[in-house]
């Protein structure tokens, strides 16, 4: 198996539980307890209500395509091993997460149902990606 | 409180723009640039008492005010560094008539500038929320774009020769631009949509191409406007605006806050849509001018597409749009790109349009956009004589 050379990232103590709950196959979003939104991504304070009251929640996992590209020519050659799909997906919870999609592209359809799953990359992280429903 | 012929631009310098890496660091371009302006302006350097410079990727970190100032022997009363990626030049412009509507300069001199590394190593351009984008490979502005074009053309039916219009059209425009890189070999719908796909469904041609450049403003107060050597150019409308960074977190990705700058611009200038003469939208892409022509009012959301098909975009069209060929042909010199469409609305209002002229050119109407559509600044300039 060839070595991971892709961009990793880094947690801070605001993500960390996103990365942890993804590492355990698990998408968990911060919820605010004041304005009852979910939020991603990951913040000290709801950047709708400027709350601080803010909890890990798991999600469904499942959302809509809002948009993808299929790039071709990426902007650095850590991505040049062939094209991929680049997504938004719009989570049923609300939020749009940037992510990928493990599809040919002439089965995407914007706005289609789409599930999550999860990317082991390395040993120590896990990516969240979808698929289509 | 209203900005409304409080300042005109008076003098414009610009390079033409190159692509092969040379020796010139963006303070040299700067230079060259900031002497043609304050030439143009029938200015001398010491008349310069406010200085507004963009950041250069090229060169990041190394461009603040004081350091350009030493370089040519300013003492301006007001300086700063705008960094709303290619909105800067755009911003500048009222920034400029805001410190002389506040009495703190006479004139002041914009300056942008910047090199092209393309090919050289260095980290490319990153989001701020890099840790949520970068790992799956959202870097860079092509794919941000595409996706923008995605949606556009799902929700609206939007179609490839609608978008490839655009290009051709700005193509024209160059052709009779001799300061633009491509302006000498036409081009047309077809060769648009046989360019190879960078990030689909954006083709090569319908995005721009990384230069080295620069250009420069004056903006100088009516005192000293009204004894320059071209006509003023006022500025008598400006809004700016932003709504988000990266563009998975924006309200509408196919909507942008071009809508609430080109509002405010038009409200504070008092004129309509139907009076404006020519239109400079920042073009890194295809996509990007039927975002900003539907935002800023010039026809329905959603109908950029038609639009662009049913009007003439060339200089002696029913609807000249990017006179000087815009960036996707004149070049896209880093984050001095912006400035492009500044200058060509000045220039045209000055009735220095030589060959592409727009005839009795009486008001334009400007957009700078920066990052993923997220920074927007709209300007309108009028000639009064």
């Amino acid at each position: 198996m060839s070595e991971y050379n892709k961009p990793l990232p880094q947690p801070s103590k605001t993500s960390r539980p996103f990365w942890d709950a993804a590492k355990r196959h698990e998408l968990m979003l911060q919820r605010c307890e004041a304005c009852a939104q979910f939020i991603y991504y990951p913040r000290a304070r709801c950047p709708h209500c400027f709350s601080d009251r803010l909890v890990w929640r798991k999600c469904s996992g499942k959302g809509t395509l809002y948009s993808f590209t299929v790039v071709h020519r990426p902007a650095t050659r850590l991505f040049a091993d062939g094209p991929y799909v680049l997504a938004i997906v719009e989570l049923e919870e609300g939020p749009r997460m940037t992510t990928n999609i493990a599809a040919p592209a002439d089965q995407l359809k914007v706005d289609m149902p789409v599930t999550v799953f999860f990317d082991d990359v390395t040993p120590q992280c896990t990516l969240v990606k979808f698929k289509p429903a | 409180m209203s900005l409304k012929g409080k300042a005109a631009a008076i003098g414009i310098g610009e390079l033409k723009p190159y692509r092969e890496p040379t020796d010139d660091s963006a303070l040299d371009l700067m230079a060259a640039v900031a002497a043609e302006a304050i030439a143009d302006a029938g200015l001398e350097k010491k008349d310069i008492d406010g200085l507004l410079v963009g950041m250069a990727s090229a060169d990041p970190g190394m461009i603040y005010p004081s350091a350009i100032g030493e370089l040519f022997d300013l003492r301006p009363r007001m300086l700063n560094v705008l960094d709303i990626g290619g909105a800067s030049g755009a911003g500048m412009i009222w920034r400029a008539a805001a410190a002389i509507d506040a009495g703190m300069c006479r004139a002041v001199l914009c300056l942008t500038a910047d090199l092209n590394r393309m090919g050289r190593r260095r980290p490319p351009m990153i989001s701020l929320m890099y840790e949520f984008e970068a790992p799956y490979g959202a870097i860079g502005a092509n794919c941000s774009y595409a996706l923008i074009a995605q949606r556009h053309m799902a929700k609206y039916g939007t179609r490839p020769e609608q978008m490839a219009k655009v290009a051709v059209d700005q193509r024209r425009n160059a052709l009779a631009n001799p300061l633009a890189f491509f302006n000498d070999t036409p081009l047309t719908i077809d060769d648009v949509l046989n360019s190879r796909y960078i990030c689909e469904p954006l083709h090569l041609f319908e995005i721009v191409s990384p230069m080295s450049g620069g250009a420069a403003v004056v903006v100088a107060s009516p005192e000293v406007a009204l004894r320059s050597k071209h006509s003023p150019v006022w500025l008598i409308g400006a809004g700016e605006g932003s709504d988000r960074c990266s563009v998975s977190y924006a309200p509408d990705i196919t909507e942008s806050a071009v809508k609430g700058a080109a509002d405010a611009a038009f409200k504070m200038a008092g004129v309509d849509r139907k009076d404006i003469d020519l239109v400079c939208p920042y073009d890194c892409y295809t996509i990007t001018v039927l975002v900003t022509l539907e935002d800023a009012g010039f026809c329905k959301k959603g109908q950029g597409g038609p639009f662009a098909m049913d009007h003439d975009l060339t200089f002696s069209g029913d609807f000249p749009c990017n006179t000087h060929g815009g960036q996707l042909s004149f070049g896209q010199p880093g984050l001095a790109g912006g400035m492009s469409h500044v200058t060509e609305g000045i220039r045209q209002l000055m009735g220095r349009g030589e060959q592409r002229q727009v005839r009795n050119a009486r008001l334009a109407y400007v957009n700078g956009n920066g990052g993923i559509m997220s920074e927007q600044v709209s300007l309108i300039l009028e000639r009064v004589s």
